[in-house]
């Protein structure tokens, strides 16, 4: 099948795989409507795709779906390219990462056993469950010595968090799913939980589907945010940039709230503007060494890190030309940042110091630099000029991929989605105008379909991967072009709600 | 004040007089007693695991079976015992049945309730992270119940020793056999010592086995539940 050839195709780029609902209904028994309604959706390989929607709107069933703990009442799931449809589910489950509220961590295992749970079942050896525990303890940012052998009562709620996330990515499944993950925990924990993932993520590229509450935390996490309404209809299925500056009709309107505005800068990350460097030493230098290489480099403060390069104090020449030697204590009070927290965190961060910069960390919590509040109100600025400007910055459409679909077209939709290049490279620029032109008219098709009723949900769909996972095509770039390709090959690789009885 | 006295240290001494004469006797009923009863615990832990499994998913079958064992441990044990001897006759047989089937009432009412007690959430993410439902009962859902099954198990402890006893009655093994025979012959010799060895026996008994079970407890409950 050609559908299937597109999704294993675009796999190949991304250690995330592709998934693919395709008319997916779930109809709970003594009900009268279904908790989905024909919802066909693609979520592309490699990237975050975050549900949001009301109460009761049917994203947990949906997400369950995914893994087949709820069992559809019609239509089919793809997973890279294979319909796992009627699979043993047990099987299917051991190769999907599944993260719920408070990690669901079972209470009489350690916190070893708890990681080693799924290798233990696909027959790892001993040694190598316990190497990737350690492994795993590690990039969620828990020493091993310390945690391995604790028990779940034993941690805190965000440490649970993080060892729920370890035993989900144990046998390094392609897919994670997470149900609410972080709605246990304060906002702080939240956060710093959010900005793990995201560095995970950069690590690992999954690609992962997260149901959250929270806009503000799907702006922050999501490649694409899919908003549902009642019975999982999509309302719109895009990216948060374009959902902030395009509500798609007015209940997406209602529910980004009046704070459109000002969520917008939660679309800027650490990372992506400019970081100060900064002079660093180690504990156990000599204050006076220190002081001098400072002056050489004409700076006023020395960032001290610890063996892992983590920034452990943040000294001024004041305050070292009165000390004997540098400790290698941590001041808890730091203005610390992650290189995922958004610029709003990082304002923040700073102003809960008094201070007129942050510290930076970014994989693992090394130091990476330093962010100046200049820096934080440049962007932010440029940031809003952006939003309020023209819809078409960001990229994920290039028609052309559409009818591409097939095979080789991958490397080059790598090319066009990347979310700076592509509005000048890739394609020509009235491709580019017209597929943004053609959206913005699509973005409320959604809910005219919602109307018919047959016409369910059928309509959004078959986006495609990108190496990056990032800003992949689109499901509406799709409409677009059975809109203006009809009868072209791409047409026979997707499912179109007129293509069906 | 001074017959009295010495009437019962007349009788303490006789007591132990009885015991220092036939205490190969004694140990080896009280070997029995016990066999039987940890035994007929196996047994019936075994049974009521395995009921509570079967029923606990479902709201109505558990009903049934907290009902069942309320009302089974209604149950006089003598008059059921009387009942089994018709199709059993006399012996050993009985005896493990009826110790047996009153030490699984509150075994199966502790298990369900246990059963029932583990969160909706582990269980998903059990299930979530590909446990097939038997592992998920055997791994994830019995060893969270084992302590609430354990309190059932320690409470048919102490109440089938007791029964054990009476089972003897069917001439089943045990110490319950000094309290039949002395209860029997009542004011011949030996008749009251014989009475009193045995439930002094089943006292004893019962300490120890309960304290076997707590030892049991900790070794087999995880670090991570112990409350
Ligand atoms: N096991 C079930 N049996 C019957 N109906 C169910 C079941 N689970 C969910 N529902 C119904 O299906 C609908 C969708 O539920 P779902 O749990 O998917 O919502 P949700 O979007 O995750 O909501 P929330 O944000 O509150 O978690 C709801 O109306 C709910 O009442
Ligand atoms: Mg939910």
């Amino acid at each position: 099948m050609s559908e299937t050839q597109t999704i294993q195709n675009s796999a190949e780029n991304v250690s995330g795989a592709s998934i693919l609902l395709d008319q997916v209904t779930k109809q709970y028994p003594g009900q009268t409507k279904p908790a989905v309604g024909g919802l066909t959706m693609e979520i592309p390989a490699g990237s975050i795709v975050m549900f949001v929607g009301p109460s009761g709107c049917g994203k947990t069933t949906t997400l369950k779906m995914i893994n087949r703990l709820i069992e559809p009442t019609d239509g089919a799931i793809v997973i890279n390219g294979d319909n796992v449809t009627d699979m043993n589910g047990d099987k299917l489950r051991r190769q999907i990462g599944y993260v719920i509220q408070a990690g669901g961590l079972f209470p009489h295992m350690s916190v070893a056993a708890n990681i080693g749970l799924v290798p233990k079942m696909l027959g790892w050896d001993k040694d190598r469950i316990a190497a990737r525990v350690d492994e795993l303890l590690e990039l969620v940012s828990l020493d091993p010595t310390v945690y391995r052998n604790r028990y779940p009562k034993e941690l805190s709620g965000g440490q649970q968090q993080r060892i729920g996330v370890a035993r989900a990515l144990a046998a390094d499944p392609p897919i994670l799913l997470m149900d609410e993950p972080f709605g246990a925990v304060d906002p702080i924990t939240r956060q710093r939980l959010q900005n793990e993932l995201l560095n995970i993520q950069a690590e690992l590229q999954k690609t992962i589907v997260c149901v959250t509450h929270d806009f503000d935390e799907a702006v922050k996490l999501g490649d694409w945010i899919a908003i549902f309404n009642e019975g999982a209809q999509i309302e719109q299925y895009d990216s948060p940039e374009r959902i902030l500056a395009n509500p798609s009709n007015e209940f997406v309107e209602n529910f980004i709230g009046s704070g459109a505005g000002l969520k917008q800068l939660t679309l800027n990350r650490v990372h992506e503007v400019e970081q100060q460097k900064a002079v660093t030493a180690a504990p156990g230098e000599s204050p006076e060494a220190v002081i001098a290489r400072l002056q050489e480099a004409g700076q006023q403060n020395v960032v001290i890190l610890d063996s892992r390069g983590r920034a452990i104090q943040w000294l001024s020449q004041r305050q070292l030309s009165r000390m004997q030697v540098i400790s290698d204590a941590a001041d808890p009070n730091l203005p610390l940042v992650n290189e995922q927290s958004t610029l709003n965190e990082a304002l923040d961060a700073m102003l809960v110091a008094s201070t007129s910069a942050a510290l930076v960390a970014g994989r693992r919590d090394a130091f990476t630099g330093l962010i100046t509040v200049n820096t934080v109100m440049d962007a932010i600025s440029a940031g809003q000029a952006a939003a309020q400007g023209d819809g078409d910055a960001p990229v994920g459409l290039n028609t052309g991929s559409i009818p591409q679909i097939s095979d080789d077209d991958a490397p080059v939709n790598a090319a066009a989605t990347d979310r700076h290049a592509a509005t000048n490279t890739e394609g020509d620029a009235a491709a580019a105008g017209s597929t943004v032109a053609a959206t913005s008219e699509n973005a409320s098709r959604p809910r005219d379909d919602a109307r018919e009723p047959h016409a369910e949900n059928h309509d959004t769909v078959n986006g495609h991967t990108t190496t990056n996972g990032h800003r992949a095509p689109w499901d509406e770039t799709r409409r677009d072009s059975s809109a203006t390709d009809r009868g072209d090959v791409g047409e026979e690789n997707l499912t179109e709600t007129r293509d069906r009885p | 004040m001074q017959p009295s006295a010495y009437g019962e240290g007349g009788d303490g001494t006789r007591v132990w007089d009885f015991v220092r004469d036939s205490y190969q006797q004694i140990l080896f009923a009280s070997w029995q007693h016990l066999s039987l009863v940890v035994q007929c615990l196996v047994l019936a832990t075994v049974l009521a695991v395995v009921l509570s499994a079967l029923v606990y998913r479902s709201k109505t079958a558990s009903a049934l079976a907290n009902g069942v064992s309320a009302m089974g441990l209604t149950i006089p044990s003598f008059a059921l015992i009387g009942l089994l001897i018709a199709p059993f006759g006399f012996g050993v047989l009985p005896a493990v049945i009826v110790v047996t089937f009153f030490a699984t009432l509150p075994i199966l009412r502790n298990a369900v309730v246990g059963l029932n007690s583990i969160p909706a959430s582990v269980v998903e993410s059990a299930r979530g992270i590909g446990m097939s439902r038997f592992r998920t009962l055997a791994t994830v859902e019995l060893p969270m119940a084992w302590p609430i099954i354990l309190a059932g198990i320690r409470v048919s402890a102490q109440m089938v020793i007791g029964i054990a006893a009476v089972a003897a009655y069917t001439l089943g093994p045990g110490l319950g056999g000094f309290i039949f025979s002395g209860l029997s012959r009542l004011g011949g010799a030996n008749a009251f010592e014989s009475v009193v060895v045995g439930v002094v026996g089943v006292i004893l008994l019962a300490i120890i086995l309960d304290l076997l079970l707590v030892v049991l407890s900790r070794l087999t409950t995880s670090r991570g539940i112990r409350v």
